[in-house]
Order: C-alpha cells, then sequence, then structure tokens
C-alpha cells in the first residue's frame, strides 16, 4: 500500500514537472471539448441501440434478445478493459512500433488537467472507447443465432485484446503503419475490415446455422438501427477531426454524402438485379457508404465522397448475394460482405482520392502521389493478414474452452429462451 | 340431478342438439372488410371471432427477397372468421360470404361449417341458443 502511494505522487509530480518543462501550457479549447463530448456520446449512440437494433431486427424472432445482448454486453466489457489496459496499450508510448507502453494502466498519469491536443485527455480516451466497443460488436453479426453467451463474452475479451488493440495502435497511436504513412480517418482498416475479417473467421468456424435464412422478425428494428447508427456515425467522422473546426466540416458533409449515394446504388443494382427497392436494401447501402467513407471522410472531396459512396453500394451487394453463396460460409448478417468488403474499398479508394487542399495530410494517387494507393493496400493486406490469424486462434481457444455453439435443441428453441430464459415478445397482456 | 341438467340430456339426446353451428371461413385479408360489412348489412350481428392466420390450399406461394436472396414463401396470409349461428341463418351467412369473398380466382379461400355442441355465456351461465 505505502508503495502504491509513492508511485501515486511520483507519477502526480512527473505530471506536473511535464507540464511545466513544457514552457508553452497547452490549453483545453472549450469549443472543441464540447464537441468532442457530444461526438462521443454520438459513437456511443451507434452500438446502442444503433446497431443493437439493427442487427436484432434483422434476427430471428426467437434470437433478437440473444442479438441485442451480443451488443450491449461488448460495449460494457470494453468499457472496463479499456480503462484497465485497453488505452494504454493503443496510445501508450510505442514500443517497436507494435504496441503502446503499459505506462497508462488505471488511466495512471492522467488527470482533469491533462490535455490531450485541444481536450481534455479523459474525453480523449472515452471517446477511443466507443470505436474499440462498435468494433467488437461489429462481429456478433456474423455469429447470431448459434453462438453461446458465455462463449461470446470471452470473446469479447481475448478478441479486443489481441486483435483490435495492436491494431489500433499500429494506426492510430504511432505504430509502423502511421508512420508509413497510412491513412485511415476514422476507421476503415482500424474498425471495418478488423471487424470484416474476424466475422468471416468466425462464421467459418462457427459452421452453418440449422435455418440459414435472413427472414428479418421486424424491419422497422432494423430500419430504426439504421438511422441511428446514421446519425451517430456523424460523431464517428466528424468526431475523428478530434476538433470543432473545418477538417470536422469536411468529414461530416462527406458522411452523409457517401451514405446517401450508396443507399441510392445499392437500391438501384437490387432494382436491377432482383427487380424491387427494398428497405433493407437501403438501409443495408447506407451502412455501406457510412463504412466505405469512414477512412476517407477528412480526405477526400465531395466527388471523392460521391465516387465512394456509389461504388460501395455496388460492390457489398455482389459480395452478399454471390460471394457468400458461393462460397457457402453462413456470415449471418453480412458483416464480411458490408463491413470487410467496404472498409477495404475505402481504404484503397482513399489512397486514390486523398486531395491535399481537403487534409494536406492526405495525398492521393489521382493527385500525383500513386505511392500511397501503396501504402493503403500494405496497410489493408497486413490488417487482413494479421487479424485473420489472431480471430482463428482466438475462436480455437474459445472452441477449446468453452465451445462456441450452443446444442441443436438450444438453436432450435432459439437463444433467447436457451442462453437468457427470455423472450421478445410475450402473450401476456 | 339438477333439472336443468336433465333438460339439456333430452335436448342432446332426442333433439339432435341446440340446432347451432360455427362457420369457419378462411378469407383473403383484401376481402376481409366487404365479408365484415355484408354480415351485418345481412342481420348477422351475434359477433365474430377473427385471427391473422397463414396457410396453403391450391394457391402457389409467394416470392420474397432480403438481401438479395430469393424466399420461397408458401404458407400465404389469410384472415380466419369464426361466427356461431342459429342453424336457420347459416345458409344466409355462407352466401354473403361467397358473395363478398369470391373473386374467381385460385386462393379465394374455403367455408367450413361445424355441429355445435354447446355454447356458454360466461357472464350469466346461459346455455344454447340464449349464449348467442
Amino acid at each position: 500500500m505505502k508503495q502504491l502511494a509513492l508511485i501515486f505522487i511520483i507519477l502526480l509530480s512527473l505530471s506536473k514537472f511535464s507540464l511545466a518543462d513544457n514552457g508553452i501550457q497547452p490549453k483545453i479549447d472549450t469549443g472543441d471539448t464540447a464537441w468532442m463530448i457530444v461526438a462521443t456520446a454520438l459513437v456511443m449512440l451507434m452500438t446502442v441501440p444503433g446497431l443493437a437494433l439493427f442487427y436484432g431486427g434483422l434476427a430471428k424472432r426467437k434470437d433478437t434478445l440473444n442479438t441485442i445482448a451480443m451488443s450491449f454486453i461488448s460495449f460494457s466489457i470494453v468499457s472496463i478493459l479499456w480503462v484497465i489496459y485497453g488505452y494504454s496499450l493503443v496510445f501508450g508510448e510505442d514500443i517497436l512500433g507494435i504496441i503502446g507502453s503499459p505506462s497508462k494502466i488505471f488511466l495512471s498519469g492522467v488527470n482533469p488537467n491533462k490535455i490531450s491536443g485541444t481536450i481534455p485527455e479523459y474525453i480523449f480516451i472515452i471517446f477511443q472507447l466507443t470505436f474499440a466497443a462498435i468494433t467488437v460488436a461489429l462481429v456478433s453479426g456474423a455469429l447470431i443465432e448459434r453462438m453461446k453467451f458465455s462463449a461470446w463474452v470471452l470473446f469479447c475479451i481475448l478478441w479486443m485484446t489481441l486483435a483490435y488493440l495492436p491494431v489500433a495502435h499500429w494506426v492510430w497511436g504511432g505504430g509502423f503503419l502511421a508512420k508509413l504513412g497510412a491513412l485511415d480517418f476514422a476507421g476503415g482498416t482500424v474498425v471495418h475490415i478488423n471487424a470484416g475479417i474476424a466475422s468471416l473467421i468466425g462464421s467459418i468456424m462457427l459452421g452453418k446455422r440449422r435455418d440459414t435464412s435472413l427472414i428479418p422478425h421486424n424491419l422497422t428494428m432494423v430500419a430504426t438501427g439504421t438511422g441511428l447508427l446514421w446519425f451517430g456515425w456523424f460523431g464517428f467522422n466528424a468526431g475523428s477531426a478530434l476538433a470543432a473546426n473545418g477538417l470536422s466540416g469536411v468529414a461530416f458533409i462527406n458522411t452523409n454524402t457517401a451514405a446517401a449515394s450508396a443507399a441510392l446504388s445499392w437500391m438501384f443494382t437490387e432494382w436491377l438485379y432482383s427487380k424491387k427497392p427494398t428497405l433493407l436494401g437501403i438501409a443495408s447501402g447506407a451502412i455501406a457508404g457510412l463504412v466505405a467513407i469512414t477512412p476517407a471522410a477528412g480526405f477526400v472531396n465531395i466527388i471523392g465522397a460521391i465516387i465512394i459512396g456509389i461504388v460501395a453500394g455496388i460492390v457489398p451487394y455482389f459480395a452478399v448475394i454471390r460471394l457468400k453463396p458461393k462460397f457457402g460460409y453462413d456470415d449471418t448478417l453480412d458483416v464480411f460482405g458490408i463491413h470487410g468488403v467496404a472498409g477495404t474499398i475505402g481504404a484503397l479508394m482513399t489512397g486514390l482520392f486523398a486531395d491535399p487542399t481537403i487534409n494536406e495530410a492526405g495525398k492521393g494517387a489521382f493527385f500525383g502521389n500513386p505511392y500511397q494507393f501503396l501504402i493503403q493496400l500494405l496497410a489493408v493486406a497486413v490488417t487482413i493478414v494479421y487479424v485473420s490469424i489472431i480471430s482463428f486462434f482466438v475462436f480455437l481457444i474459445i472452441k477449446l474452452l468453452l465451445g462456441l455453439r450452443v446444442d441443436r435443441n438450444d438453436e432450435l428453441i432459439g437463444l433467447d429462451e436457451s442462453q437468457h430464459g427470455e423472450k421478445a415478445y410475450n402473450l401476456h397482456i | 340431478m339438477k333439472a336443468s341438467m336433465v333438460k339439456r340430456l333430452i335436448i342432446y339426446t332426442f333433439k339432435g342438439g341446440f340446432k347451432m353451428k360455427k362457420i369457419e371461413a378462411i378469407i383473403r385479408p383484401t376481402k376481409f372488410d366487404e365479408v365484415v360489412q355484408g354480415l351485418s348489412e345481412a342481420g348477422i350481428t351475434c359477433g365474430m371471432t377473427i385471427t391473422e392466420v397463414k396457410g396453403f390450399g391450391r394457391q402457389k406461394g409467394f416470392v420474397e427477397i432480403y438481401r438479395g436472396r430469393e424466399y420461397e414463401i408458401r404458407f400465404i396470409p389469410k384472415i380466419k372468421i369464426e361466427i356461431v349461428l342459429n342453424d336457420e341463418l347459416v345458409e344466409k351467412a355462407i352466401s354473403v360470404i361467397i358473395e363478398k369473398a369470391k373473386t374467381g380466382e385460385v386462393g379465394d379461400g374455403k367455408i367450413f361449417i361445424f355441429n355445435l355442441e354447446d355454447a356458454i355465456r360466461i357472464r350469466t351461465g346461459q346455455r344454447g341458443k340464449e349464449a348467442l
């Protein structure tokens, strides 16, 4: 106890020294801070209830509570792990480009006077927390209707630690991809490719559901969830400017533009191929557009945003209707087809469309820097390879420890009843 | 043995019951309003129970598309109307239902007639035709 107190005092004094040493006192910008608090809350809204409703409505009525619970519990687990060690391992001092130092475990050294950029470090920490949480929650969509809830809880812990934290450090925490100059404004590789690849691996390792249909039990929930995701995404992308400024304005308008373009292009593609413009198609398109613009939001101009959106409404559509049946993996809610594929599209197209007059940090191939496209390709490839391998081992460990799937009978009566002892819809008045 | 029970026993044994029938009509949801209105205009106002049901007969199913994948929906939504009537009103009800629910296409539905043994009004305990 004495030692702990001593360490605490030393850390406290160290932090005071570092502030004093700086010469210029970094100042909190109240406008930036206010915006980032709101943006953080917006990103939280994406997971619960946004993603929870989006996934929950797509699930069968006997599995909808389990699906919703998966999102809720990922948010809760990540919230705790993030403040214990997650933040430190991503944003702590870089160690060999691989991982952050554990010096900020339990947020040690952080206090209300600590500043990150122009906002309190606390705000930065919780803003980043919401990103980690939604990334983990996204994966659940591929695994629902058959995964043990206990296995999912363990997955959240292991995968967040072994897959999310290193990749987030590489791209955002000063790791080797950041040093190479890979562009990822708000999480195309870190969030969406990451979650998409884990989903693909997971759906293969869990195997098919006994009934592989995707007939949504409540499309109005899906539409509500999509709306909340779209709305929350303004916090996700415009918030990634980490300030209330012109860059957040660019990210905001690009986000909305790409979402709308992709909703339309998915709808027209579907209208052409399967004869009906479905609401689920429009919603799926909007999500694909939001995913694809995520890495590009603060780098491209409005034409770039429209083109990225259009492509994001077409390619994932074919990934979902052609690729999935061809290979036969049961990615229940098309997390790979939408997040993996659109995330890759976005990451690569950022390397083409990054406009230095929008953000001098990024100059794409169409603006005279073809090298950027190669860096993007490398970042995508590294992420895919690393996350595939790690996800495989994470699922393998869970399979050995707990087993991944519920048994046949539990799957047939539904996971709401078998895992939680609850039903979403009851006759009692 | 109570007198009322004796009376009922006589009715069941010698008079062929209370002479009531239950009509179960499976109809198109699009014809539901017309059928209900037609029945009430024909003076059949003793009440009814309706249920949203799904089923199939000769009518083929249809296709729904979710995320580009086609699903053959074999069970088609219909509405089931249940009415309990005195025997003498049954033919009238049948003709109203046929008149209002018919389109001439496959899938118009069916009407089933059941002999009804008894009916009881829970509030008063009245039985048979008095309960309708």
